[in-house]
């Protein structure tokens, strides 16, 4: 699933660890979901999607739409 | 539970459990092999040194539990499961080959050994599915 993670990150000037440390997670975690590598749970993903104040289709893309473009 | 915490608390388990294991096993090979104790506490005292090791495979699943981070958990799962499977694939074929008289007799607590071993097989396999996806 792809995301668009690590460009919301660098509009708002964070580091993987700062937006680790917000999420409460490892870096490790951050660089995973950012490089599509790990598919987040729908609570990560929404604590994802609240922090960058969006919903959470503004943040990943929905697979069956990705298969369709 | 943060993830620091949780870490912590095992790495401070498996510390205290490995010293209570050198400590048990010395006790039952003094009593045991050197002093010749028998009967029920000989029972007692050769059975010690397992509980250590056991609280060792507790302390892995209250980890599992307590880890927050879901992809660290994940990397754990998958290890844990690459440990398993090794140690149980081991056994089996030994017991096979044993049973044929194939192969020397084994004692079961290798199986413990070979499953710690199997834990840095899975951190391997996780590098790896981890360096192949990047």
């Amino acid at each position: 699933m792809t995301n668009r993670l690590k460009e919301l990150r660098a509009e708002r000037g964070w580091s993987q660890q700062a937006l680790a440390e917000r999420l409460e997670v490892s870096r490790q975690s951050v660089i995973a979901v950012e490089t599509g590598r790990y598919d987040p749970s729908l609570p990560l993903a929404f604590r994802i999607a609240e922090l960058f104040e969006l919903a959470i289709e503004d943040v990943f893309t929905s697979p069956s739409k990705e298969a369709s473009s | 539970m943060t993830q620091r915490r949780a870490i912590k608390r095992y790495n401070r388990a498996v510390i205290i459990l490995s010293l209570a294991y050198v400590a048990a096993l010395f006790t039952a090979l003094v009593a045991i092999s050197r002093y010749g104790l028998s009967g029920a506490p000989a029972y007692l005292l050769a059975i010690l040194p397992s509980l250590p090791i056991i609280g060792i495979f507790g302390a892995i699943g209250r980890y599992l539990i307590e880890e927050s981070d879901e992809y660290i958990r994940l990397l754990t799962v998958r290890q844990t499961l690459v440990a398993s499977c090794l140690a149980l694939s081991v056994a089996t074929a030994w017991g096979f080959l044993e049973s044929f008289d194939l192969a020397p007799h084994f004692h079961a607590y290798w199986i413990a050994v070979i499953w710690f071993a199997g834990l840095g097989l899975g951190a391997c396999v996780n590098k790896l599915l981890c360096d192949r996806s990047a």
